[in-house]
C-alpha cells in the first residue's frame, strides 16, 4: 500500500491500455508494470489455462546480434549450441559466471542474419554491457531494439485466435519463429512464453503494438493478465526466475537445467564456468532444485527455511506461492541432492510454524506446448 | 447500535455497546491485496495489545499481516474463514470478518477513524498510489 515513486519508473508502450483495462500497478524492473487487472489474478490465472491471455512483456530487453562473429560471441557467453540453432528455432539458454552460476536467462532465436536475443528488465543494461565488452573481441554488433514491444498471448485458445490474423502461425513449431505480418503490421513471432501453455511472443513495433494489443483482446477468447498470474502459472509450470531459482551463486546443472548445455559444446567447453558445469554433469551437483507441495494453505515465500525430517534447516525456497490449479501451496527449493528424490518429507518454516513438505517432480502442472520439442524449457530434467 | 472505526492499516471495528467488537480488513484492503488464499487467524483467548500483529492474510500475490485495531481478547473467530478465504475478498466488511475482540481498552477507539475520516484517507491513499 505504499506509494511508488512513479516518477522515476518508466512506463511500457501498453501504459494506457492497461490503464483503461483498469490495471493495478506495481514497480517491476525499472517500470510501471501491471500487476493485475480487475478479474484479479486467481481469473486470469484460470483464463490462461482455458481459454488465452494476453500479457505485456515489453520492459524485456530485446537485443539484435548481427555480424559473421555472432555466433562464436553468443556461445563465449552461454553454454548453448548456437551453431546448431536453425533459423527460425529459439533456444533457451543462460549467462553464465566463472564459476558456472547464473547472471541471466534468456531466448536466443536465429532470425537468418541475425541472432535476437530476449532478456529479463532486470538484466538489461547489465546484459548488454556484457555482450557489448565480449563484442570487443568479434567481428559482431549489438544491438538493443529501444521503440520494440513485446507481447505473449498464452493459453490453449492462442493458436486459434492468432491464427485468424495470419493463418500461418499455427504451423510454428514449439520454439520456432517467424516472421508473419499481424493487422498490415511485420511482426517476430515465436511459439514460446513462461506459462506451460501454448502460445505466442510477439515483437513488434511500439508504435503499434496497441492497435494489435486491441484486435487480439478483442476476441472473446483473450482477456488480459497481469504480472502476479505470469508469476503463478510459470510457478506451476515449474520454469525458473532469474534471480530467484537461479542467481549466480547457482548453476544451471543444479537447477535442473544441465540441458542447457549444447552437446557441441561439451565437446569444445568454452564458455564461463564450462569446467564447473561438466563436472557437476558428470559427478552430479551437491544441490538441486525441487518442487515442494504444502500440506495446509498457508504460503511459503522465498527465504523461506527448508527442513529436513530430523528438523535441521537443510536448504530455502526460491519461489512460492498457491498454485490456482492444485488449490495448495507450492514451492521451488534448493536442497541437497540427497534430500531431492520425488517422495521425500521435508518440511518449510514460515512465520513461526513447521509446515509439512513433499518433493515433488517438476512441473507442478504438465506443460501443454506443441509437439513437445527436443530442447527448451518443457523438457525433462536432468537428473542427478 | 453499533458504530464502525478504521485504521490507517485498512482495518475496521465494527463495535456493539462499546464491550465487543468484529474486526476484518477493509473493501480498499482486499483490492490492493488481490485474492486472499489463506487467512491465520488468532486462538481464541489470545490477548492483544493495540497495533499487535493478529492475524495473517495470505494473497497469491503476498502475505499481510492484520493489527489489532484496540488491545482486547479474542473471543471468537470467523469459522468460515479457513476454508472459504476468498469471503475476505467477496465481502469485506461482512461476512469476511475475522474475529471478535472483547476490548480492554476502549478509549484507544479514539485513536482510530470514522467512516467518513476515512474515505478521506483512501481517497488520499489511492492517489498517491495511482
Amino acid at each position: 500500500m505504499a506509494s511508488d515513486d512513479s516518477v522515476s519508473l518508466r512506463v511500457t508502450p501498453l501504459f494506457s491500455l492497461c490503464q483503461e483495462l483498469g490495471a493495478r500497478f506495481t514497480p517491476f524492473a525499472g517500470y510501471r508494470m501491471a500487476l493485475s487487472f480487475p478479474a484479479g489474478t486467481l481469473r486470469e490465472h484460470q483464463h490462461t489455462r482455458e481459454a488465452a491471455s494476453l500479457f505485456d512483456v515489453s520492459h524485456m530487453g530485446q537485443i539484435v546480434v548481427s555480424g559473421p562473429d555472432r555466433v562464436a560471441l553468443l556461445e563465449s557467453l552461454t553454454p548453448a549450441s548456437i551453431r546448431a540453432l536453425p533459423p527460425g528455432r529459439l533456444r533457451y539458454s543462460m549467462f553464465t559466471t566463472p564459476t558456472g552460476g547464473v547472471l541471466d536467462d534468456l531466448m536466443i532465436a536465429c532470425r537468418g542474419d541475425d541472432l535476437m536475443v530476449v532478456v529479463n528488465a532486470a538484466r538489461r543494461e547489465a546484459d548488454l554491457a556484457h555482450l557489448r565488452e565480449a563484442a570487443r573481441g568479434h567481428a559482431a554488433d549489438v544491438a538493443l531494439l529501444e521503440d520494440q514491444a513485446l507481447l505473449a498471448l498464452q493459453g490453449p485458445a492462442a493458436a486459434a485466435v492468432l491464427s485468424a490474423l495470419a493463418a500461418g502461425v499455427g504451423d510454428l513449431p514449439f520454439l520456432g519463429m517467424g516472421p508473419f505480418a499481424l493487422d498490415g503490421v511485420l511482426c517476430w513471432v515465436s511459439r514460446s512464453g513462461y506459462t506451460g501453455e501454448d502460445g505466442f511472443e510477439i515483437s513488434v513495433k511500439a508504435t503499434h503494438v496497441e492497435p494489435l494489443a486491441r484486435r487480439l483482446l478483442a476476441d472473446p477468447r483473450v482477456a488480459p493478465a497481469g504480472l502476479a498470474a505470469r508469476d503463478t502459472l510459470r510457478l506451476e509450470a515449474g520454469l525458473c526466475l532469474n534471480g530467484a531459482d537461479l542467481t549466480p551463486s547457482i548453476t544451471p546443472v543444479e537447477a535442473g537445467l544441465g540441458w542447457v548445455v549444447g552437446r557441441e559444446r561439451r565437446l569444445d567447453g568454452q564458455f564461463p564456468g564450462s569446467d564447473v558445469l561438466f563436472q557437476q554433469l558428470a559427478e552430479g551437483p551437491a544441490w538441486c532444485r525441487v518442487g515442494l507441495r504444502l500440506a495446509g494453505r498457508a504460503v511459503a515465500r522465498p527465504g523461506a527455511p527448508v527442513l529436513d525430517p530430523q528438523g535441521a534447516e537443510v536448504g530455502v525456497v526460491t519461489s512460492g506461492g498457491f498454485s490456482p490449479t492444485l488449490n495448495q501451496p507450492i514451492a521451488m527449493a534448493r536442497v541437497p541432492a540427497a534430500l531431492a528424490s520425488p517422495g521425500q518429507p521435508l518440511a518449510v518454516r514460515v512465520r513461526d510454524h513447521q509446515l509439512d513438505a513433499l518433493v515433488t517432480a517438476l512441473p507442478f502442472v504438465p506443460a501443454r506446448t506443441v509437439g513437445r520439442a527436443c530442447s527448451g524449457p518443457s523438457e525433462p530434467r536432468n537428473k542427478p | 447500535m453499533s458504530k464502525v472505526y478504521y485504521t490507517e492499516d485498512h482495518e475496521w471495528i465494527r463495535v456493539e455497546d462499546g464491550k465487543e467488537g468484529t474486526v476484518g480488513i477493509t473493501d480498499f484492503a482486499q483490492a490492493q491485496m488481490g485474492d486472499v488464499v489463506f487467512v491465520e487467524l488468532p486462538p481464541v483467548g489470545t490477548v492483544l495489545t493495540q497495533g499487535e500483529q493478529a492475524a495473517v492474510v495470505e494473497s497469491v500475490k503476498a502475505a499481510s499481516e492484520l493489527y489489532a485495531p484496540v488491545s482486547g481478547t479474542v473471543v471468537a473467530v470467523n469459522p468460515d474463514l479457513p476454508d472459504a478465504p476468498g469471503t475476505v475478498n467477496e465481502d469485506p466488511q461482512g461476512e469476511g470478518w475475522f474475529f471478535r475482540l472483547a476490548l480492554t481498552q476502549p478509549n484507544e477507539l479514539a485513536d482510530l477513524m470514522d467512516q467518513d475520516a476515512y474515505e478521506v484517507f483512501v481517497a488520499e491513499a489511492g492517489e498517491s498510489a495511482g
